[in-house]
């Protein structure tokens, strides 16, 4: 099975104020990075410095597709110097879609199978970017609490 | 790419190990023996894992008369347990913000005078 990492969320606005948010750069440096050198343009390399729940951290972003108002991507994680493609670097998907007066955002990370990470690389990085065992810490952390006022 | 450090990450990786604090937590304290007695694991494969989590300060040993007791350290493990929550929850917490962004971009726009 193909590694993913994918999650979506219902939003009370319309498609095109979604679209606007996840791709203008003035907005996405207020809910992504604390910098962002980017712009919605296939093609356009940039950066992103995210830091807003993490030691702050440069990573380069290329442009894939923009498609207003329904799908945007772009590649991350290639070395500096390495262009970004398949084996590289890791591809983000947003897709929007209507919904209930809404719009559905689901954001899906794709061809971390071609990173040539090997197994662990892989199972730590989709535990570390999903919920799956995480979970599982957190209740046994929880417990601890519970038992040990 | 790494949130945890490598040895907390190798202790809590293997579901195992994972499985151990589960009964570990319930006795609060216990020696190899009575946590293979628990566990589908030999003796000597609890005392391997006990090894790796007590490297990785997630447990701490007590010896008592010629037993070793086990009990788990507890900063430690939430140390760990936030640390992967707040990474595995991060897409999460960037879409939070979208939608809440989109959402009060979208109520300012609505209420904007009409222009002439």
């Amino acid at each position: 099975m193909l590694a993913t990492v994918e999650q979506d969320i219902w939003i009370d606005a319309p498609v095109d104020v979604v679209w606007r948010t996840v791709t203008e750069p003035e907005l996405v440096a207020q809910w992504f990075a604390i910098e962002a050198d980017f712009a919605p343009t296939p093609g356009y390399e940039g950066t992103l410095t995210l830091g807003r729940t993490q030691e702050p951290r440069r990573v380069r972003v290329s442009v894939q597709s923009v498609e207003p108002p329904r799908s945007f991507s772009y590649r991350w994680l290639h070395p500096d110097g390495v262009p970004a493609r398949t084996g590289t670097s890791v591809l983000v998907t947003f897709t929007l879609a209507p919904e209930r007066d809404g719009t559905r955002l689901r954001v899906v990370e794709t061809e971390l199978d071609d990173m040539g990470w090997t197994p662990d690389e892989l199972d730590r990085y989709l535990a570390e970017h999903t919920r799956g065992w995480a979970g599982h810490l957190g209740r046994l952390a929880d417990q601890l609490t519970a038992t040990r006022p | 790419m790494t949130d945890l450090d490598d040895e907390l990450w190798t202790a809590v990786a293997e579901p195992g190990r994972r499985r151990l604090l589960d009964v570990l937590l319930v006795h609060g304290e216990a020696t190899p023996t009575a946590l293979a007695a628990e566990l589908p694991f030999t003796r000597q494969a609890v005392s391997k894992h006990l090894a790796v989590l007590l490297d990785a300060g997630l447990v701490t040993q007590r010896r008592e008369g010629r037993e070793v007791r086990y009990t788990v350290e507890p900063d430690r493990l939430h140390d760990a347990a936030r640390t992967m929550i707040a990474a595995a929850n991060r897409w999460n917490a960037r879409l939070n913000a979208i939608k809440r962004m989109a959402e009060s971009l979208h109520r300012a726009e609505e209420h904007e005078p009409p222009r002439a």
